[in-house]
């Protein structure tokens, strides 16, 4: 499985949706993803890509949407 | 070394409900509900001041105590809505409890702030003497200012809470704590004078659902005391969703952190000593058995503190 398909898997487990977004969809305007299940998002990331988000990256902007997500394991990487 | 003495609370009598709240943004209660935990919140006379109803806290707090004014060794009062720049709230709030005289120190922190008055409270007691930590907010004022957001209007109420810190005796020993602080996050949630209380709120619930159980598991871990001992997790009352969050995070059922949310809104910085004395009037500090403290609020500030029942 390919990185972005990846990730729209763990978009979909963490917000229990179905809903595949578009790559520069935003993730909160669509309602796919809400407050509550951005700090899950986050540590699932971590979790499956492994790498450490420290908090000075806790931008929510950075993780809006499938697109932004990956520019930032870009940076990461 | 420092002890929890006693906990006192002031709570407006007009009850503003959800139905109430939610109608001057275009959002019906069961969306309040949801996105809040939020039933009702409680309003102060507009003509109250954040001294007036400090104080009102802290008599309640020396009565429950059994002890009069002349006890205090120091006041510190924590709240993000005084009325003026200086001087603020503390030494009025001293002077109408009859402590004028001594020393009163305002905290003007939101929601974090009567965290941050006991953890400094439980280093002065022995030098000062009794600690009276009060938590006061009118956010009454904030949530009706023009224009009125959606967030932010259904969110907060007033109220007051207090907690005397004694440093010989008491119902709980304090026995550690962790701050920090990260002025990194500064615009994400702020109030200027007279203007709309402005909040990221995504960055927030971000920030606090990692945040509030990292200081938790640092000071649990520092006396390697899992998660599971705890007795009680009395924290800042900020949302019920994010309580929840803390709890599965740190893997403890929810039922042992305290809510009472649903009655009063978000009273920042008194929310977590308003908590506080309604769970020691309901439950109370068992002998040995750790009790958390924790909160999260704008700056960004955060923490937790550890005491043990004696």
């Amino acid at each position: 499985m390919d990185r972005r398909s990846r990730l729209i898997e763990i978009i979909k487990k963490v917000t229990k949706k179905d809903a595949i977004p578009a790559a520069d969809e935003s993730l909160f305007d669509s309602g796919i993803l809400d407050s509550f299940a951005l700090p899950d998002l986050v540590s699932a990331l971590e979790q499956e890509f492994s790498v450490q988000i420290p908090d000075s990256d806790l931008n929510p902007r950075k993780f809006d949407s499938v697109e932004r997500i990956e520019e930032y394991l870009d940076s990461r990487a | 070394m420092a002890f929890i003495r006693e906990f006192g609370c002031w709570l407006p009598e007009h009850v503003v409900t959800s139905e109430e709240a939610g109608s001057w943004v275009g959002c019906d209660a069961e969306w309040v509900r949801n996105v809040s935990g939020i039933e009702e919140r409680r309003f102060a006379p507009e003509t109250d001041t954040v001294a007036e109803i400090a104080a009102r806290a802290g008599a309640d707090c020396l009565e429950r105590a059994g002890m009069g004014a002349g006890g205090i060794g120091l006041v510190i009062v924590a709240s993000g809505t005084g009325e003026r720049a200086f001087p603020g709230p503390a030494c009025t709030a001293a002077r109408l409890l009859g402590a004028a005289g001594v020393p009163a120190i305002d905290l003007p922190m939101a929601s974090a702030g009567s965290l941050f008055g006991m953890a400094l409270a439980a280093r002065l007691a022995p030098a000062y003497g009794a600690v009276l930590v009060i938590g006061a907010e009118r956010m009454s004022r904030v949530v009706l200012r023009e224009p009125r957001e959606k967030g932010v209007a259904i969110l907060f109420g007033d109220g007051a809470g207090a907690c005397l810190i004694s440093p010989d005796a008491g119902q709980a020993e304090i026995v550690d704590s962790v701050l920090a602080s990260d002025g990194a996050f500064a615009e994400d949630l702020f109030l200027e004078n007279g203007a709309p209380l402005k909040m990221n709120g995504r960055s927030v619930i971000l920030h606090a659902s990692r945040k509030i159980p990292a200081a938790i598991r640092s000071v649990l871990h520092r006396h390697s005391i899992p998660a599971a001992d705890v007795q009680a997790f009395l924290l800042h009352q900020a949302n019920q969703n994010l309580m929840d969050k803390v709890a599965a995070t740190l893997g403890v059922a929810p039922e042992r952190f305290f809510s009472n949310i649903r009655r009063y809104g978000n009273t920042s910085s008194a929310s977590m000593l308003i908590a506080a004395c309604e769970w020691r009037r309901q439950e109370g500090f068992r002998a040995g058995a750790p009790v958390i403290f924790a909160a999260f609020g704008a700056g960004f500030h955060w923490g937790a503190l550890l005491a043990r029942g004696v």
